[in-house]
Protein backbone atom coordinates (compact mmCIF):
# COMPACT_ATOMS: atom_id res chain seq x y z
CA UNK A 1 0.00 0.00 0.00
CA UNK A 2 1.75 3.45 -0.93
CA UNK A 3 1.15 6.18 1.77
CA UNK A 4 0.50 9.42 0.58
CA UNK A 5 3.92 11.35 0.21
CA UNK A 6 2.71 14.22 2.50
CA UNK A 7 3.24 11.96 5.68
CA UNK A 8 6.58 12.40 5.26
CA UNK A 9 6.37 15.76 6.09
CA UNK A 10 5.06 15.55 9.19
CA UNK A 11 7.99 13.71 10.92
CA UNK A 12 9.84 15.79 13.31
CA UNK A 13 13.10 16.83 11.76
CA UNK A 14 16.26 17.15 14.37
CA UNK A 15 19.15 19.48 14.06
CA UNK A 16 22.14 18.94 15.80
CA UNK A 17 23.08 22.61 17.71
CA UNK A 18 26.07 24.15 19.63
CA UNK A 19 24.92 26.57 22.53
CA UNK A 20 27.04 29.13 23.30
CA UNK A 21 27.74 32.41 25.66
CA UNK A 22 27.93 36.21 24.51
CA UNK A 23 27.70 38.49 27.62
CA UNK A 24 25.50 36.26 29.34
CA UNK A 25 23.11 35.37 27.26
CA UNK A 26 22.48 32.08 24.93
CA UNK A 27 22.03 31.59 21.29
CA UNK A 28 22.10 28.62 19.21
CA UNK A 29 23.59 27.90 16.01
CA UNK A 30 23.21 25.17 13.59
CA UNK A 31 26.57 22.72 14.39
CA UNK A 32 26.54 22.16 10.35
CA UNK A 33 26.82 26.73 9.98
CA UNK A 34 30.12 26.43 11.76
CA UNK A 35 33.40 24.97 10.31
CA UNK A 36 35.39 25.40 12.78
CA UNK A 37 36.03 26.55 16.36
CA UNK A 38 39.25 28.60 17.87
CA UNK A 39 40.41 30.15 20.58
CA UNK A 40 41.55 33.56 20.40
CA UNK A 41 45.01 33.03 21.84
CA UNK A 42 45.64 30.55 18.79
CA UNK A 43 44.28 33.71 16.21
CA UNK A 44 46.19 36.64 17.51
CA UNK A 45 49.01 36.24 15.67
CA UNK A 46 47.21 36.20 12.41
CA UNK A 47 44.82 38.39 13.08
CA UNK A 48 44.85 41.86 11.00
CA UNK A 49 43.88 45.05 12.25
CA UNK A 50 41.67 46.86 10.88
CA UNK A 51 41.52 50.70 11.70
CA UNK A 52 39.48 52.29 9.09
CA UNK A 53 36.18 49.89 9.50
CA UNK A 54 33.43 51.91 10.38
CA UNK A 55 31.63 48.72 11.53
CA UNK A 56 32.57 49.36 15.58
CA UNK A 57 31.37 45.48 15.46
CA UNK A 58 34.36 44.53 13.40
CA UNK A 59 37.95 45.58 14.13
CA UNK A 60 40.05 42.70 12.68
CA UNK A 61 39.75 40.21 9.47
CA UNK A 62 41.91 37.20 9.21
CA UNK A 63 42.92 35.59 6.15
CA UNK A 64 41.67 31.79 5.63
CA UNK A 65 43.27 30.25 2.19
CA UNK A 66 42.01 32.77 -0.54
CA UNK A 67 38.99 34.69 1.98
CA UNK A 68 39.57 37.71 4.01
CA UNK A 69 37.35 36.95 6.98
CA UNK A 70 35.70 39.42 8.71
CA UNK A 71 36.06 38.60 13.01
CA UNK A 72 32.44 39.93 14.11
CA UNK A 73 32.34 41.03 17.76
CA UNK A 74 28.91 38.85 18.80
CA UNK A 75 28.09 40.75 21.84
CA UNK A 76 28.57 43.78 19.85
CA UNK A 77 26.27 42.82 16.94
CA UNK A 78 23.57 42.07 19.58
CA UNK A 79 23.77 45.22 21.29
CA UNK A 80 25.14 43.55 24.71
CA UNK A 81 27.91 44.94 26.82
CA UNK A 82 31.24 43.12 25.52
CA UNK A 83 33.35 41.02 27.47
CA UNK A 84 36.32 39.73 26.70
CA UNK A 85 36.31 36.93 24.12
CA UNK A 86 37.53 33.14 24.78
CA UNK A 87 36.73 31.53 21.17
CA UNK A 88 35.86 32.38 17.82
CA UNK A 89 33.32 30.07 15.66
CA UNK A 90 34.66 30.44 12.06
CA UNK A 91 31.22 29.74 9.63
CA UNK A 92 30.85 28.35 6.40
CA UNK A 93 29.16 30.17 3.83
CA UNK A 94 29.40 33.15 5.15
CA UNK A 95 32.53 36.23 5.20
CA UNK A 96 32.19 36.55 8.73
CA UNK A 97 33.88 35.12 11.96
CA UNK A 98 32.05 35.31 15.28
CA UNK A 99 34.05 36.25 18.46
CA UNK A 100 31.91 34.82 21.70
CA UNK A 101 32.47 34.13 25.14
CA UNK A 102 32.53 30.26 25.12
CA UNK A 103 30.30 27.10 24.22
CA UNK A 104 27.65 25.55 26.52
CA UNK A 105 27.20 22.18 24.98
CA UNK A 106 26.04 20.82 21.47
CA UNK A 107 22.27 19.21 21.40
CA UNK A 108 19.65 18.52 19.22
CA UNK A 109 16.41 20.76 18.84
CA UNK A 110 13.34 19.25 17.08
CA UNK A 111 11.21 22.44 16.51
CA UNK A 112 12.02 25.91 15.77
CA UNK A 113 9.73 28.39 15.83
CA UNK A 114 9.32 31.17 13.55
CA UNK A 115 10.08 34.63 15.13
CA UNK A 116 6.94 36.02 15.69
CA UNK A 117 5.29 39.03 13.70
CA UNK A 118 5.58 41.25 16.63
CA UNK A 119 9.46 41.27 16.38
CA UNK A 120 9.86 43.67 13.31
CA UNK A 121 13.60 44.98 14.16
CA UNK A 122 17.06 43.92 12.81
CA UNK A 123 16.19 40.84 14.89
CA UNK A 124 14.25 39.36 11.58
CA UNK A 125 17.80 38.83 10.04
CA UNK A 126 19.60 37.66 12.82
CA UNK A 127 17.69 34.46 14.11
CA UNK A 128 16.03 32.26 12.26
CA UNK A 129 13.92 31.37 14.86
CA UNK A 130 13.42 29.87 18.37
CA UNK A 131 13.58 27.21 20.30
CA UNK A 132 12.53 25.80 23.46
CA UNK A 133 15.35 23.52 25.21
CA UNK A 134 14.44 22.20 28.91
CA UNK A 135 11.97 24.85 29.34
CA UNK A 136 13.92 28.17 28.15
CA UNK A 137 13.99 30.21 24.63
CA UNK A 138 17.00 29.94 23.01
CA UNK A 139 16.95 32.12 19.88
CA UNK A 140 18.91 30.45 16.58
CA UNK A 141 21.09 32.59 14.95
CA UNK A 142 21.15 33.02 10.96
CA UNK A 143 25.08 32.55 9.97
CA UNK A 144 24.56 35.06 7.16
CA UNK A 145 22.75 37.86 9.29
CA UNK A 146 26.39 38.84 11.19
CA UNK A 147 27.24 40.45 7.73
CA UNK A 148 25.14 42.62 5.57
CA UNK A 149 25.75 42.99 1.86
CA UNK A 150 25.99 46.79 2.81
CA UNK A 151 28.52 45.65 5.96
CA UNK A 152 30.73 43.87 3.85
CA UNK A 153 31.26 46.45 1.09
CA UNK A 154 32.41 48.53 4.20
CA UNK A 155 34.38 46.46 5.09
CA UNK A 156 35.89 45.37 1.79
CA UNK A 157 37.01 48.92 1.69
CA UNK A 158 38.65 48.90 4.69
CA UNK A 159 40.36 45.77 4.42
CA UNK A 160 41.49 47.08 1.23
CA UNK A 161 43.22 50.06 2.71
CA UNK A 162 44.21 48.07 5.38
CA UNK A 163 46.46 46.65 2.82
CA UNK A 164 47.70 49.53 1.14
CA UNK A 165 48.94 50.79 4.70
CA UNK A 166 50.71 47.47 4.98
CA UNK A 167 52.35 47.43 1.89
CA UNK A 168 53.96 50.37 2.89
CA UNK A 169 55.10 49.80 6.17
CA UNK A 170 56.02 46.34 8.28
CA UNK A 171 52.92 45.48 10.05
CA UNK A 172 52.95 42.06 12.01
CA UNK A 173 49.77 40.43 14.02
CA UNK A 174 47.27 42.27 15.91
CA UNK A 175 45.78 41.82 19.29
CA UNK A 176 42.05 40.54 18.99
CA UNK A 177 39.65 41.88 21.41
CA UNK B 1 -37.07 41.71 16.42
CA UNK B 2 -35.08 40.13 19.23
CA UNK B 3 -34.12 37.66 17.03
CA UNK B 4 -32.31 40.24 14.78
CA UNK B 5 -31.34 42.20 17.60
CA UNK B 6 -29.59 38.89 18.74
CA UNK B 7 -28.05 37.95 15.35
CA UNK B 8 -25.99 41.09 15.44
CA UNK B 9 -24.14 40.22 19.24
CA UNK B 10 -20.63 39.03 19.11
CA UNK B 11 -18.60 37.73 22.10
CA UNK B 12 -16.12 39.76 23.73
CA UNK B 13 -13.72 39.45 26.47
CA UNK B 14 -13.59 42.42 28.81
CA UNK B 15 -10.05 42.84 29.96
CA UNK B 16 -9.05 45.37 32.63
CA UNK B 17 -5.91 47.63 32.28
CA UNK B 18 -5.59 49.79 35.61
CA UNK B 19 -8.47 51.41 36.18
CA UNK B 20 -10.51 51.03 32.82
CA UNK B 21 -11.39 47.98 31.13
CA UNK B 22 -11.22 47.65 26.91
CA UNK B 23 -12.73 44.65 24.87
CA UNK B 24 -11.53 42.34 22.09
CA UNK B 25 -13.67 40.34 19.38
CA UNK B 26 -13.74 36.87 21.62
CA UNK B 27 -12.68 35.03 18.48
CA UNK B 28 -9.31 36.98 18.74
CA UNK B 29 -8.52 35.73 22.22
CA UNK B 30 -7.20 32.40 23.13
CA UNK B 31 -6.65 31.66 26.80
CA UNK B 32 -6.18 33.59 29.92
CA UNK B 33 -2.82 32.23 32.06
CA UNK B 34 -1.13 32.93 34.93
CA UNK B 35 2.13 35.62 34.36
CA UNK B 36 5.28 33.05 33.80
CA UNK B 37 8.69 33.84 33.20
CA UNK B 38 9.74 35.97 30.82
CA UNK B 39 12.53 35.05 28.59
CA UNK B 40 14.60 37.92 27.06
CA UNK B 41 17.22 38.04 24.28
CA UNK B 42 18.74 40.93 21.97
CA UNK B 43 15.79 42.33 19.68
CA UNK B 44 15.34 45.32 18.46
CA UNK B 45 11.76 45.99 18.90
CA UNK B 46 11.30 48.27 21.68
CA UNK B 47 7.69 47.42 22.42
CA UNK B 48 8.14 43.77 23.10
CA UNK B 49 9.11 42.77 26.45
CA UNK B 50 10.49 39.33 25.49
CA UNK B 51 8.49 36.19 25.24
CA UNK B 52 6.82 33.59 27.56
CA UNK B 53 6.13 29.86 26.60
CA UNK B 54 2.86 28.03 26.92
CA UNK B 55 2.41 25.15 26.21
CA UNK B 56 5.47 24.67 24.23
CA UNK B 57 4.81 27.70 21.63
CA UNK B 58 6.59 31.08 21.89
CA UNK B 59 4.70 34.19 22.48
CA UNK B 60 5.62 37.74 22.38
CA UNK B 61 5.05 39.35 25.70
CA UNK B 62 3.40 43.22 24.59
CA UNK B 63 2.19 45.46 27.12
CA UNK B 64 -0.44 47.86 25.78
CA UNK B 65 -1.71 49.60 28.92
CA UNK B 66 0.60 52.49 28.71
CA UNK B 67 -0.34 53.16 25.21
CA UNK B 68 -3.80 52.93 26.33
CA UNK B 69 -3.79 54.58 29.82
CA UNK B 70 -0.68 56.17 30.12
CA UNK B 71 0.88 54.46 32.29
CA UNK B 72 2.20 50.38 32.82
CA UNK B 73 0.62 48.74 34.71
CA UNK B 74 1.39 48.38 38.82
CA UNK B 75 -0.23 44.94 38.95
CA UNK B 76 -0.08 41.44 36.34
CA UNK B 77 -2.74 39.61 37.38
CA UNK B 78 -2.73 37.06 34.14
CA UNK B 79 -1.39 37.31 30.29
CA UNK B 80 -4.17 37.62 27.94
CA UNK B 81 -3.40 34.92 25.08
CA UNK B 82 -4.81 37.19 21.75
CA UNK B 83 -4.51 36.16 17.93
CA UNK B 84 -3.59 38.49 15.45
CA UNK B 85 -3.79 37.28 11.66
CA UNK B 86 -1.60 37.72 8.98
CA UNK B 87 -3.00 36.55 5.54
CA UNK B 88 -3.45 32.55 6.62
CA UNK B 89 -1.09 32.70 9.44
CA UNK B 90 -2.32 33.24 13.12
CA UNK B 91 0.23 35.39 15.10
CA UNK B 92 0.30 35.09 18.99
CA UNK B 93 0.69 37.62 21.14
CA UNK B 94 0.56 38.02 25.02
CA UNK B 95 -0.99 40.86 26.77
CA UNK B 96 -0.55 41.29 30.79
CA UNK B 97 -3.71 42.57 32.16
CA UNK B 98 -4.38 43.76 35.70
CA UNK B 99 -7.79 41.99 36.48
CA UNK B 100 -9.96 39.12 35.95
CA UNK B 101 -11.45 38.80 32.19
CA UNK B 102 -15.12 38.50 31.24
CA UNK B 103 -17.20 36.96 28.43
CA UNK B 104 -20.24 38.92 26.96
CA UNK B 105 -22.30 39.27 24.16
CA UNK B 106 -23.20 42.48 23.12
CA UNK B 107 -23.55 44.88 19.41
CA UNK B 108 -20.65 46.84 18.93
CA UNK B 109 -20.78 49.96 17.00
CA UNK B 110 -18.65 50.67 14.24
CA UNK B 111 -15.79 53.28 15.17
CA UNK B 112 -16.08 56.58 13.28
CA UNK B 113 -13.01 58.53 12.01
CA UNK B 114 -12.81 60.49 14.75
CA UNK B 115 -11.62 57.36 16.61
CA UNK B 116 -7.99 56.26 17.24
CA UNK B 117 -6.72 53.73 14.73
CA UNK B 118 -6.35 51.56 17.82
CA UNK B 119 -10.38 51.56 18.44
CA UNK B 120 -12.47 48.70 15.97
CA UNK B 121 -15.69 49.61 17.55
CA UNK B 122 -17.67 50.29 20.67
CA UNK B 123 -19.94 48.46 23.18
CA UNK B 124 -22.28 49.78 25.69
CA UNK B 125 -21.90 47.33 28.92
CA UNK B 126 -23.11 47.62 32.37
CA UNK B 127 -23.41 51.57 31.62
CA UNK B 128 -20.44 51.86 30.39
CA UNK B 129 -19.10 52.89 27.23
CA UNK B 130 -15.83 50.50 26.16
CA UNK B 131 -13.54 50.57 23.40
CA UNK B 132 -13.01 47.25 21.29
CA UNK B 133 -9.39 47.14 20.40
CA UNK B 134 -7.50 46.39 17.33
CA UNK B 135 -4.89 44.61 18.23
CA UNK B 136 -2.88 45.31 15.09
CA UNK B 137 -2.99 48.90 15.62
CA UNK B 138 -1.32 48.60 19.50
CA UNK B 139 1.22 45.66 19.03
CA UNK B 140 3.76 45.89 16.36
CA UNK B 141 3.83 43.85 13.05
CA UNK B 142 4.40 43.74 9.79
CA UNK B 143 3.23 47.16 8.08
CA UNK B 144 2.59 44.65 5.14
CA UNK B 145 2.07 41.15 4.78
CA UNK B 146 5.76 40.10 4.66
CA UNK B 147 5.00 36.03 5.12
CA UNK B 148 6.82 33.73 5.11
CA UNK B 149 9.03 34.61 7.72
CA UNK B 150 12.66 33.88 7.35
CA UNK B 151 13.16 30.41 8.06
CA UNK B 152 15.52 28.26 5.80
CA UNK B 153 16.13 24.87 5.67
CA UNK B 154 14.22 23.81 8.28
CA UNK B 155 10.94 21.56 8.13
CA UNK B 156 8.97 21.97 11.40
CA UNK B 157 9.19 25.71 11.38
CA UNK B 158 5.61 26.95 12.43
CA UNK B 159 4.39 29.79 14.11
Amino acid sequence: MNFPSADKSHQPRTEQIILFRVSGQTFAISSASVQEVRSVDNIAGMARDLPESHLKKVRHSIRRGDRTLYIVNAAIHFGLQPQPASLVFFLRRTRAALLIDGIEKMTTMTRLQALSQAFQGEERNWYRGLTALDQAVVPVVYPEGFLSLEELTLLEAAQSSADTRLASSDNHGAQVQ
Amino acid sequence: MTTATESSQQSFVLLRLGERRFALPASQVAELVAPSRVFRFPHKSPALEGVILRRGRMIALCDIAEQLTGKRLDTRRFNLLATRKYESQLDWIAIPVSGECELINSEMMDASSNDSPHVDGWLSHGGEVIEVLRLSALTPGPAETLLPAPLRDFAEARS
